[in-house]
């Protein structure tokens, strides 16, 4: 019963922020996060991390979601936060033990870095948050579309993720049933040391890869039976349009981006 | 000019030794509902992919409302003319929502977006899944799926679907559901149909059934002709269905019964 | 009492809990064979699946020769090992890179000696009906749909469970190998002496084989009986969309236009001794007062 699985961290909304164009919005967490290495005020970070609020508060997303979606990153933090205390010299001698020093720059420095990475955390899952799996992949096709003249296939990238994003839920549903089937006969998945773990999984991710390859060959010839032919000449059921509000959106966004970045 | 011409067909797989396929003719008329059966390894699925230029013969020739699929320049046309639905319904279904998956086809036939929506919610209609649009297809049930499927294909307007064993999956109402679409396709919208499949039952649907036997066709003629025909039946590794099993029975035992498909036609002619 | 279920409800955990299975009580002696019915969703693979503890109950408990199989004194593992269960598409799970080391997989996983996990091995490919020298060393990956799926049953015979739980064995097979597949059933029943658990959505085949039929809908057990018993319930299995086997479905049609044929004969040379019988009895009675 995996089934009901959502992919990605997508969380349905009507606000202003999930009606946006995806491609408005994936070029605004572009400039957004290259603004932010621009910054390099407290008050810069104060006012990014406001606008990050009134985003959030706007589209209506649960602030426990997106700290959520700060844990994985939080060693990193820490650790970017003690290298810079502990080996940015410059500035008066704040704290000392032996031969561990913490100088001023470094305390500076060290917050800033954390600021950065985790602003930068937060505004691309504004991002993920309120768009859907189907609207990136059609807006990363549609950005990428001119690198198809250097040769990037675009179309084709755009299809492997749809088909990924279809594919996930039925192969985790058949993942659970082979486990059940081979627990069934006597297979132990639980214990035992890594080794021994590593090697109980053989009998699930044989058949499973068997499973995917199978699927892949029946779906390519599904495909091809349904006229096919790669990325090109295609033309799509959504079609993606600006409206006057995204363009309206974006000003605004790169008008703040500025702003910010003059403090 | 027939709808689908089969002269002679040969082919085989690379990697084996026997004939898939070892001289097929057939001919399908526009408009038929044909149903192929056959013991599993006879060349049915083989022989449906023939159709839609998934394979091309090694020997003999196909030809699809006169086109010869051995041409590479007829390959799209006819794909488009003759649409196939497949055994396994996840492993057809392309898209995260079912509109999308339905716009597919036409998406590959490169139609104006406008056209595209009207031909997605005619077809999900046609197939009884009007209002499924933004479902996504691995919540759906495996019936359900397999319209999806034939909503796909419809969307691209073919003259003919192929379908190799569509309801081998199903549970007892997915299967219904999937015939009676394709019973009502074939009957309203004009649509050929070649059903693939080793359900004795669903074949006696179709107006014509077709034995295939070690990549041979060994017989064909109207489901009547066909069940009362047991030991060719037995020979072809396949069952009658239990009505017409129960009728021959009581036929050796001398009780004179007309040739009878279901359960209300034995009863009404026994007594 | 070989199995007993005491008030099961089954609740999977998702965004909308789905209740699997409302209340379920239900004994299994040694030696039935039970078919179970019912629409796909009605839990009849939640509840199979319960039967070795692969799921465990929300509520209530299952007790196998009368333990509690997931409190702290039974080893699953075991339960496992003495309640075989065969799942849909059982082919899907072969991984080994021949046949014979496929079915090993199971007597190795309960530390049997080589001498007889080998002697398992031939055991159940036998009982499948397949050569054991010319197979063992075959991929199985290379073989035909009907003869995967006979290997995945054989790695659960070669267990030598002493119930045997299949869900839907005959599922995509063609005429011949279903024949071959209930042939195989009706063997380890009579013969072997196995306890049987079939489900199947082909009447015909619940009819002629179970002992005891029982009929789920909703997560409920709605109906249970000898086969005759619940296929004369023909208006109650409407309701829920379930249909007679066609044979029921003649003998009961002809008894209500008045020919008395018994409608609890399911194999069709009985079914058709039973009209031909009928139908004489009625030209005689015809003949002793003409009209």
């Amino acid at each position: 019963m995996l089934t009901d699985i959502t992919i990605g961290q997508h969380i349905p909304g009507s606000s202003i922020i999930h009606r946006m164009d995806p491609r408005v919005k994936i070029l605004i967490t572009l400039l957004m996060i290259t603004i932010l290495f621009f910054i390099d005020t407290f008050i810069g970070y104060f006012l990014f991390l406001l606008l990050v609020v009134i985003i959030l508060l706007t589209a209506k997303l649960p602030i426990k979601r997106v700290l959520r979606g700060l844990k994985p990153v939080f060693f990193l933090v820490i650790l970017t936060l003690f290298l810079h205390l502990f080996l940015t010299r410059g500035g008066e001698v704040i704290w000392q033990w032996r031969f561990l020093r913490i100088e001023e720059a470094g305390v500076f420095t060290g917050f800033f870095m954390v600021s950065r990475i985790l602003l930068l955390i937060m505004f691309t899952s504004i991002l993920t948050l309120t768009t859907s799996p189907l609207e990136l992949t059609d807006g990363i096709e549609y950005l990428l579309k001119p690198l198809a003249r250097f040769g990037l296939p675009a179309g084709e990238l755009a299809m492997m993720m749809t088909i990924a994003l279809r594919f996930i839920p039925t192969l985790l549903e058949e993942a659970d049933k082979i486990m059940k089937a081979q627990k069934a006969r006597g297979a132990d998945f639980e214990s035992g040391n890594i080794i021994q773990r590593a090697k109980a999984l053989v009998p699930l991710l044989v058949p499973l890869f068997i499973s995917a390859f199978r699927r892949a060959d029946e779906l390519a010839l599904a495909m091809e039976s349904r006229c096919y032919r790669g990325g090109t000449s295609r033309t799509r059921l959504h079609e993606l349009k600006l409206k006057s509000t995204d363009i309206y959106l974006f000003l605004l966004a790169a008008g703040l981006a500025v702003a910010i970045s003059f403090f | 000019m027939s709808q689908i011409e089969m002269q002679g067909v040969e082919f085989s797989y690379r990697d084996q030794q026997d004939k898939a396929l070892a001289g097929v003719n057939l001919k399908v008329e526009k408009g038929e509902f044909i149903a192929v059966i056959g013991a599993n390894g006879s060349g049915k699925s083989t022989l449906a992919k023939m159709m839609n230029v998934l394979l091309v013969p090694d020997e003999g020739t196909v030809t699809i409302n006169g086109l010869e699929t051995a041409d590479p320049d007829n390959i799209w046309q006819i794909r488009q003319q003759v649409g196939m639905v497949f055994q396994n319904p996840d492993n057809q279904l392309v898209a995260t929502l079912v509109e999308d998956d339905v716009a597919f086809g036409p998406e590959n036939l490169a139609l104006p977006p406008e056209e595209i929506r009207q031909r997605v919610d005619q077809a999900l209609e046609t197939v009884g899944m009007d209002g499924y649009q933004s479902h996504p297809p691995h919540k759906l049930s495996g019936g359900q799926k397999q319209r999806v499927a034939i909503a796909g294909i419809l969307a691209m307007m073919p003259d003919c679907i192929v379908l190799d064993e569509p309801t081998a999956m199903l549970d007892p109402i997915g299967r219904k559901e999937v015939l009676e679409t394709i019973s009502r396709l074939n009957r309203e919208e004009n649509i050929t149909v070649v059903l693939i499949t080793h359900f004795m039952e669903e074949a006696g649907l179709a107006d014509r059934i077709a034995i295939m036997q070690e990549g041979r066709i060994s017989r064909t003629g109207s489901p009547r002709e066909i069940f009362r025909d047991t030991g060719l039946i037995a020979e072809a590794g396949l069952d009658v269905p239990e009505v017409v099993a129960l009728a021959n029975q009581l036929r050796q035992q001398g009780v004179s019964l007309p040739e009878v498909m279901t359960a209300d036609e034995l009863v009404n002619s026994l007594c | 009492m070989l199995i007993e279920l005491e008030n099961i409800r089954h609740i999977y955990q998702l965004d909308d809990p789905v209740v699997a299975l409302d209340g379920v009580d239900l004994g299994i002696e040694r030696g039935e064979f039970i078919g179970l019915i019912g629409h796909t969703g009605s839990g009849k693979s939640t509840l199979v699946q319960l039967l070795n503890g692969l799921l465990k109950p929300s509520e209530g408990r299952i007790l196998f020769e009368g333990k509690d199989i997931n409190s702290q004194e039974v080893e699953l593992k075991e339960i496992r090992r003495r309640v075989g269960l065969v799942f849909q598409y059982p082919e899907h799970q072969l991984f080994e890179e021949t046949v014979a080391k496929d079915i090993a997989f199971g007597p190795k996983n309960a530390d049997l000696a080589e001498e007889e996990i080998d002697k398992r091995v031939r055991e159940a490919l036998d009982l499948v009906g397949l050569d054991f020298e010319s197979f063992k060393d075959r991929s199985p990956f290379n073989l035909s749909g009907g003869q995967q799926r006979r290997i995945a049953i054989a790695g659960v015979l070669a267990l030598k469970p002493e119930v045997l739980i299949l869900d839907e064995p005959m599922a995509g097979l063609d005429p011949a190998g279903r024949r071959k597949l209930l042939e195989l059933l009706r063997h380890l029943h009579r013969d072997i002496e196995m306890t049987i658990i079939l489900i199947s959505h082909r009447m015909e085949e619940i009819a002629r084989l179970a002992s005891r039929v029982l009929v789920m809908d909703r997560g409920k057990i709605i109906l249970e009986g000898r086969p005759a018993e619940v296929f004369n319930e023909r208006e109650r299995l409407k309701d829920i969309d379930l249909d007679l086997p066609v044979v029921t479905d003649i003998l009961k049609k002809l008894k209500e236009k008045g020919l008395k044929v018994r409608t609890d004969v399911f194999a069709l040379e009985d079914a058709r001794d039973e009209i031909l019988t009928a139908l004489e009895k009625q030209s005689q009675f015809r003949e002793s007062r003409p009209c």
